[in-house]
């Protein structure tokens, strides 16, 4: 009987200990799958002690989870969704405000504007054009310098761009269209684009990939994912516009009523460090502490240069009368091109 | 009290009483009930709750007060006052969706950010929400802003009940079109693959034609792969840069075109194993005597075939129409610009986070569902079991010109279903499509891909093989309670209500039911929310109705006389579901194991929102992988999802053979 009491003593001991030594914590993410590994691996090495789950899967999918479970949340952490996704999460009043170690030393751009605030940014991705080299030539087109140019007739039939109603890059386009051009000439610009659009894509990368597959000539998507085809060997250009581009950034927040509050602070700190900068700058041109960053294989110049003054409040905040307009315009006429 | 007149008590008024076997089957049946209130219409139910929740500003809520430029503060006024005032806003004008934004400026004509007026805003009840900038209010105390600050306020709507969103849909032409475009899609496509799958079946089961075996083996191969592949391959052969290009004629994949072809090859094994558990049993007698009364093969095909594989055709039909209409994959994939209803929930759910209006189409596809189930009463009324006692088994007699023409047919379909599979297994092996054509396994890496890895693949097979056992179980006993069990009329009326509806019910509109009925704090059975059972009773239930139907076609052509006949022997009625039931229908119940299998295999949409990072599946990491645009590791891991389920329906076929030989001897002569 002792011993039964003594065994079950010890083994009551060690399950504590080893509580002690690891937490635990669930953290939703929209990064790259192939990145995750590597992003636990190098925070491990400062915090052996905080293990991370990762949830993943694309933005949309992450941010309708999330609102899904809103009663009842199951993430701890959001580490590496849009900052537009974390904006409706915010007016859900589901985030927990956090002013993390370190935090001066980020640029303003990549923070929630409340003090203490409701996200931090880790870095950035921007809107760009993935144009075919071979399949332009073939058709004898010349490359598109501008947004402007997209509605020159000889693109006509051959753009494809991701639809804003059920991609987060393509409502990113959209917003910065109507920042750039002003909301009557943005609109203005959106119906000369329309008579040369292929097709609207429901996820962000789609044109791109699409472009790298010849599928079509053009596709507007974002910077990062022409890199990756290019690096695959897809015979491609990524063109920032003239104009300037839109962006989002990866973000990571604390969801409120975790119950690991101080491993998630702990996770939120680190991700804006200076090691989790150099780390997010292998495959991002463009990262949260100004001066860090390296310049990225296949990355076009100039990008921080061209990414407009976005106006994150504004967009979030007109998000849904935006998305209702463009559906009016551009959806009802979805009919397929035969 | 002389006692003129005895008066009797009145008796007790005569009931049947149920007997232990009765009662037995009951419980059963309540179980079973049980689980699929538990399981589908709970989770319906606060699915159809959530279409009616809708969105408006209440301006009763809010009250304002200003001050003047020295700083002296006004009467309070509520919101409704000033815009009655004002005549600002109609009530339709307030109403909007969760996203809703209403700028707290627009109540004050002569607002101007640069003016020193100061403004309080406050709510009257405890739920009164508003953002400054993007950040929740929600409280009775004054707040105070100058002006820059606030006309950064808006106001956020509250929630009510109503059929406002219904409303609103059948108004919006954009989604209004997608009805007729999902109606079209969908009518094309059963037309087609319930001709194909028809002829198929028949040639199989009632022809002498060699590689009976091998084609039944094709026919069922579009069901081991995920419906999102055959999209992949209709690219690779007939996309801007296909193969075959060129016979398309100009035509674009990408539209009706694409999702027909594609839903053509996705469901036909669905219809192919219905009709052809149809066309299994016939009665030789029948044959015999049409032909004694001379009458001509054309003649007794539409007189004793048709109408003996009736109830199997519009099963397959109904099938067929319903998960075309219900599938996301497909019209994702390739559907181009063409707005079909899965593909608008997907928009307004993914998209948008506008669970209402996801609802509110969700519970538009659920009409399929209901004419599936009159029309389907109104069948059984009528249907007759084909397979008496007395029966003696059909068996085709050899006719070579007629053996041709079935070869031809199968022929076709068989090319057609392998070509898709080749091109995949080809996509798969190809490093860069169409630019770099060397071959190379480095699409296999999954580990270096969304979607999990290598160990999502052994989360799929664990989940397929829990899904099969319990499902199997699950299904065809709830088949047996709903076809043999006597009396108790409306319990079964209302099962089989509940059995046919998984089949409408798309995927992800189950998934988020789920997760708005499990991931409940208030429900006792929140625990399953995240693990592996969720996933499985998610499955289960999602494919719920096939299995029913296939149950249910083999169960009526079993003789209702046995059951009478058993009893009258004082046989319990489980010793008759053991020694006959069972063995005579176990064809058709290894079907519906095998069925689930693959479907828990390949099931993307009812599980996409429930996985866990330990419950990662194949089939997402399909999907994860597509939508990274690694497509061509989409189609390897597709293919491996294929290779595994192949390798059960060799095993399937295996034990399938063992069991014909020794219980099925009888259909012999």
């Amino acid at each position: 009987m002792k011993k039964t009491l003594l065994l079950s003593a010890a083994a009551a001991l060690l399950c504590t200990v080893a509580a002690r030594a690891e937490t635990e914590l669930t953290v939703y993410t929209a990064v790259e799958a192939e990145d995750l590994a590597r992003y636990a691996e190098t925070f491990n090495q400062d915090h052996p002690d905080i293990k991370i789950n990762w949830v993943r899967d694309s933005t949309g999918v992450i941010t309708a989870k999330l609102l899904a479970e809103k009663n009842n949340p199951q993430a701890d952490v959001v580490w590496g969704l849009a900052a537009t996704s974390l904006l409706v999460l915010k007016t859900e009043g589901m985030l927990e405000p956090y002013a993390p170690k370190g935090l001066d030393a980020l640029s303003k751009n990549f923070r929630d504007g409340d003090n203490p605030p409701s996200w931090v940014g880790m870095d950035a991705w921007v809107a760009a054009i993935c144009y075919n080299t071979v399949e332009g030539a073939k058709l004898g087109m010349t490359a598109p310098t501008s947004w402007m140019d997209l509605t020159k007739p000889e693109y006509a039939g051959h753009i494809v761009m991701p639809n804003p109603a059920s991609s987060g890059t393509g409502f990113l386009d959209v917003s910065s269209w109507l920042q750039i051009f002003g909301e009557e000439k943005g609109w203005e610009y959106m119906d000369a684009l329309h008579q040369n659009i292929q097709a609207y894509t429901h996820s962000g990368s789609k044109p791109c990939k699409m472009a790298a597959a010849g599928e079509t000539v053009i596709g507007v998507s974002f910077a990062f994912r022409g890199a990756k085809s290019k690096a695959a060997g897809a015979p491609i250009d990524i063109i920032v516009p003239s104009e300037g581009i839109g962006w989002d950034m990866e973000a990571t927040a604390i969801v409120a009523g975790t119950d690991a509050p101080e491993a998630a602070q702990t996770l939120v700190d680190w991700s804006i460090s200076r090691k989790a900068m150099e780390m997010y700058n292998v495959g991002y041109a463009v990262v949260g502490i100004p001066g860090i960053a390296k310049p990225v294989e296949h990355f076009p110049a100039g990008i921080e240069d061209a990414m407009i003054d976005n106006d994150f409040e504004w967009a979030a905040n007109n998000r849904s009368a935006i998305l209702e307009e463009w559906t009016r315009r551009y959806d009802t006429k979805s009919e397929p091109r035969s | 009290m002389d006692g003129t007149q005895i008066a009797m008590p009145p008796g007790k008024a005569v009931r049947l009483r149920v007997d232990r076997d009765g009662a037995i089957k009951r419980l059963f049946m309540v179980v079973i009930g049980l689980y699929l209130v538990i399981a589908l219409a709970l989770p319906l139910y606060a699915m159809m709750s959530r279409s009616l929740v809708t969105y408006s500003f209440d301006l009763t809520r809010y009250e304002f007060q200003v001050s003047d430029e020295a700083g002296n503060w006004g009467e309070p006024v509520s919101a409704a006052e000033l815009n009655a005032r004002l005549g600002r806003f109609a009530p339709t004008d307030l109403r909007t969706n969760t996203n809703g934004r209403l700028s707290a400026t627009d109540f004050f004509p002569d607002f101007s950010f640069r003016s020193p007026v100061k403004y309080r805003l406050r709510g009257t009840t405890d739920n009164a929400p508003w953002l400054v900038g993007l950040d929740l209010k929600n409280t009775t105390a004054w707040q105070e802003y100058d002006s820059n600050t606030f006309r950064r306020v808006n106001l956020r709507p509250v929630a009510s009940q109503g059929l406002q969103n219904y409303a609103e849909y059948f108004s919006n032409p954009a989604l209004f079109s997608s009805i007729e475009n999902s109606i079209f899609i969908a009518t094309v496509s059963t037309v087609l693959t319930v001709v194909l799958a028809f002829g198929f079946a028949y040639a199989i089961n009632r022809s002498c034609m060699p590689f009976k075996g091998s084609f039944r083996l094709v026919a069922m191969m579009p069901i081991l792969v995920p419906s999102l592949l055959p999209g992949i391959a209709l690219i690779y052969l007939f996309g801007n840069q296909g193969m075959l290009k060129e016979m398309l004629g100009g035509q674009s994949i990408y539209g009706p075109l694409g999702i027909v072809i594609g839903s053509v090859f996705f469901t036909f094994p669905h219809a192919f194993i219905i009709i052809s558990t149809a066309l299994s049993l016939a009665d030789q007698r029948q044959y015999e005597a049409a032909e004694s009364l001379r009458a001509s093969k054309w003649r007794t095909f539409w007189i004793v075939t048709i109408p003996g594989a009736r109830y199997g055709l519009i099963s397959a039909a109904f099938v067929t129409f319903t998960l075309v209409i219900t599938d996301f994959g497909l019209p994702k994939v390739i559907g181009g610009q063409y707005n079909v209803l899965a593909i608008d929930i997907y928009k307004q759910v993914i998209g948008q986070q506008n669970f209402e209006m996801g609802a509110v189409v969700s519970m538009i596809l659920l009409i399929p569902a209901v004419v599936a189930f009159a029309v389907d009463r109104q069948m059984q009324k009528k249907q007759v079991s084909l397979l008496s006692a007395r029966s003696v088994p059909f068996e085709p007699r050899p006719n070579r010109r007629f053996e041709m023409f079935c070869l031809a047919w199968c022929g076709a379909i068989a090319v057609f279903i392998m070509g898709i599979i080749l091109v995949c297994q080809y996509a798969a092996l190809v490093k860069f499509w169409p630019y770099d054509l060397s071959l190379s396994l480095n699409n296999y890496d999954f580990n270096r891909m969304d979607g999990g890895g290598w160990a999502s693949y052994w989360n799929s097979i664990e989940m397929a093989a829990l899904t099969a056992v319990i499902g199997t179980v699950v299904v065809f006993t709830g088949a047996y309670m709903v076809e043999k069990v006597d009396g108790f009329a409306a319990g079964r009326n209302v099962f089989q209500f509940l059995a046919m509806l998984p089949m409408a019910i798309p995927g992800m509109v189950l998934g988020l039911a789920y997760i708005f009925f499990f991931n409940n704090p208030a429900n006792p059975l929140n625990a399953i929310y995240g693990t592996m059972a969720i996933l499985v009773v998610s499955t289960v239930t999602h494919f719920y109705t096939v299995g029913h139907l296939t149950a249910l076609t083999a169960l009526k052509q079993i003789d209702a006389e046995f059951e009478p006949v058993a009893s009258s022997l004082r046989q319990p009625f489980y010793r008759l579901f053991a020694r006959v039931t069972v063995p005579v229908c176990l064809p058709a119940i290894l079907d519906i194991s095998i069925y689930l299998f693959v479907n828990a295999m390949t099931t993307v949409s009812a599980v996409v929102f429930l996985y866990s990072t330990q419950t990662t599946l194949a089939s997402i990491a399909v999907l994860n992988m597509d939508d990274a645009g690694d497509i061509a590791p989409a189609a390897a891991m597709g293919m491996m999802i294929f290779y595994t389920n192949a390798v059960a329906r060799i095993l399937h076929a295996v034990v399938t053979r063992r069991v014909l030989v020794r219980t099925q001897a009888w259909r012999r002569r």
